[in-house]
């Protein structure tokens, strides 16, 4: 694993709400590239984890750094703007607006010409080209069209992670992308999700243990707010710490 | 209309199509034009109408679009009137360019006033546009020797317009110049809400969480419109000083504040047409109630209200563009 470039790397991270700990001590770091899951039984601190890299919670202590810079004081739209991206675990979409709307939106937010009011928007062709290009690569040029709140549930989930590939991420964090999919349709999802450009780094919190150790190349368990392993799925199947946590039955 | 699109030119396309002109709209403004002919007698009441369908796209820019509910923006009506008025009592009295300096005033207020606007949300929000108008109202009875206090502001006079076109009594060039004013506003607000801002706008509407996700400084585009806004609801002022050569305390009024939320209300949000429709409703039913009973005509606007926000949602006009859409 040496030499290999760290685009997202955690220090000490520590998050506590009230005398709750959330975030113990977390390190992680994410190479150039990587597709690494993030599990851990309910309450783990997954979702805290993500909004700490992201922003939208302050750590108490550490340090977070994209690709070599600071951002652990950094506001989340400026995080996006630097590349790093997520999704959520429950959709938060522009309900009124169509697919090709938000992200072309999206797009122009990215291009810094958002704020051009004086210019229709349907003369933004090339933002409009590149909007139309991110749906048809997650199969929804067809329902671009539509008014968003009227997509089916699996669609929507689509148009989640459509949102954040219009930000052009170099790092992207997935909060349980396929939550409330059927099984049959959440492979498909990850299958897209696979099939990002390689040199986005993706880390992704799912559920499915079938659809983690598919599609992840390394693992990070995370057991009452700390690391309790970060392995490749062969050592986390194995681990018996891990068997007895997190996998439990069904997987005995 | 959900018909499934096959390449982005055609996606580009129905972005297009959603911002063309409609031969309702071409309509409209002609019929707006009828009043020269048809009503002579009614110009001032026109003009009144133009003037307050003008602020009520100035309300409708942040309210129906953004989302910032307001009920203290008569703060830059009334600034944009006195600016008007001040500087024609100071002298100067050619009215296009004072137009364009109230407006410009009220827009640099706004914009400075937006930092403010932008850290506080919903009742806390309206709390401080309420605060900030009635420190305004205050703030100008208090500067009595600029603003004439409780007395209004005596002695403006509006040069004739390009030094042509005298006011006259019957309000022709008053009407004309509020109509010309009101229409080039209301071609720079349909550019901005068909725009990418536009569509930021809705973006924050929408979802304002999801707004910083996708990277975006949704504070800097809420202080724009803001900003944008303050300088239309100033020229709106504007124009009321110059046409009336009258200014008093009541350009700022909390009652100015809360009736173009009304009239928008009525008319629909978030279609600049809806601003426009309901400013009508609202000043015709107040003209002929007024005729029939002077001190109860807020009764029948307050029955209308309550019939509209029940039954019609989306204001009359959102109502009417429902019927048309079921009936094609």
């Amino acid at each position: 694993m040496a030499g290999e470039e760290i685009v997202l790397r955690a220090e000490a991270l520590k998050k506590n709400f009230g005398k709750l700990e959330v975030t113990r001590d977390v390190a992680i770091s994410l190479p150039r590239g990587a597709r690494h899951a993030l599990i851990g039984p309910n309450g783990a601190g997954k979702t805290t984890l993500i909004n700490l890299l992201t922003g939208q919670l302050k750590p108490d202590a550490g340090r977070i750094e994209l690709e070599g810079g600071d951002i652990t004081g950094l506001a989340p739209a400026h995080r996006v703007r630097k590349g790093l991206s997520r999704t959520f675990q429950i959709n938060t979409l522009f309900p009124d607006l169509t697919p090709i709307e938000a992200v072309t939106l999206a797009v122009m937010e990215r291009e810094r010409t958002a704020g051009q009011f004086w210019k229709r928007l349907a003369a933004h062709g090339d933002a409009i080209e590149e909007s139309f290009t991110i749906l048809d690569q997650l199969g929804l040029a067809d329902v671009a069209t539509r008014t968003t709140r009227t997509l089916p549930y699996g669609q929507q989930r689509l148009l989640e992670i459509a949102l954040a590939l219009a930000t052009r991420p170099h790092v992207l964090l997935l909060d349980e992308p396929a939550a409330g999919v059927p099984k049959d349709e959440s492979a498909a999802l990850f299958a897209v999700i696979a099939g990002l450009p390689s040199d986005i780094s993706v880390l992704f919190i799912e559920h499915d243990m079938d659809i983690v150790f598919k599609f992840a190349t390394r693992i990070i368990v995370l057991v009452g707010g700390g690391v309790l392993l970060e392995a490749d799925p062969e050592t986390v199947r194995s681990d018996p710490r891990v068997r007895e946590v997190y996998l439990g039955h069904g997987h005995g | 209309m959900t018909t499934p699109i096959a390449a982005p030119i055609e996606s580009r396309d129905w972005l297009r199509r959603r911002s063309r002109w409609s031969p309702f709209e071409i309509m409209f403004w002609l019929a707006a034009l009828l009043p020269f002919i048809l009503l002579p007698t009614y110009l001032p009441l026109a003009s009144q109408i133009a003037i307050a369908a003008l602020f009520a796209i100035s309300v409708d820019l942040i309210l129906g679009y953004a989302g910032i509910v307001t009920l203290g923006h008569a703060m830059f009506f009334g600034l944009g009137a006195y600016f008007a008025g001040i500087i024609s009592v100071r002298g100067w009295g050619e009215p296009i360019s004072g137009l364009l300096m109230a407006g410009l005033f009220a827009g640099i207020i706004g914009y400075v006033v937006s930092f403010l606007i932008t850290r506080v949300q919903h009742l806390a929000l309206i709390m401080v546009t309420l605060g900030l108008g009635l420190l305004t109202y205050e703030l100008a009875n208090a500067l009595h020797d600029l603003t004439g206090g409780t007395d209004g502001l005596r002695g403006i006079r509006t040069w004739p317009i390009l030094g042509q076109f005298k006011f006259d009594l019957w309000g022709y060039t008053g009407y004309a110049y509020t109509l010309a004013v009101l229409f080039l506003c209301f071609l720079l607000s349909r550019r901005l809400v068909n725009s990418s801002f536009g569509l930021a706008l809705r973006g924050i509407r929408e979802n304002v969480k999801r707004m910083p996700a996708i990277g975006a400084d949704h504070k800097g585009h809420l202080r724009l419109v803001y900003a944008i806004s303050a300088a239309i609801a100033g020229l709106a002022g504007g124009l009321m000083a110059q046409t009336t050569n009258t200014v008093a305390l009541d350009s700022l009024s909390f009652e100015r504040s809360a009736d173009v939320v009304v009239m928008l209300i009525l008319g629909g949000t978030g279609r600049l047409y809806g601003a426009i429709l309901g400013t009508i409703i609202f000043l015709v039913a107040r003209d002929q109630l007024a005729g029939i009973n002077p001190q109860y005509w807020y009764f029948g606007i307050g029955l209308l209200l309550m019939v509209v926000v029940l039954f019609m949602p989306k204001g009359i006009l959102g109502f009417l563009a429902r019927i048309v859409d079921r009936s094609k």
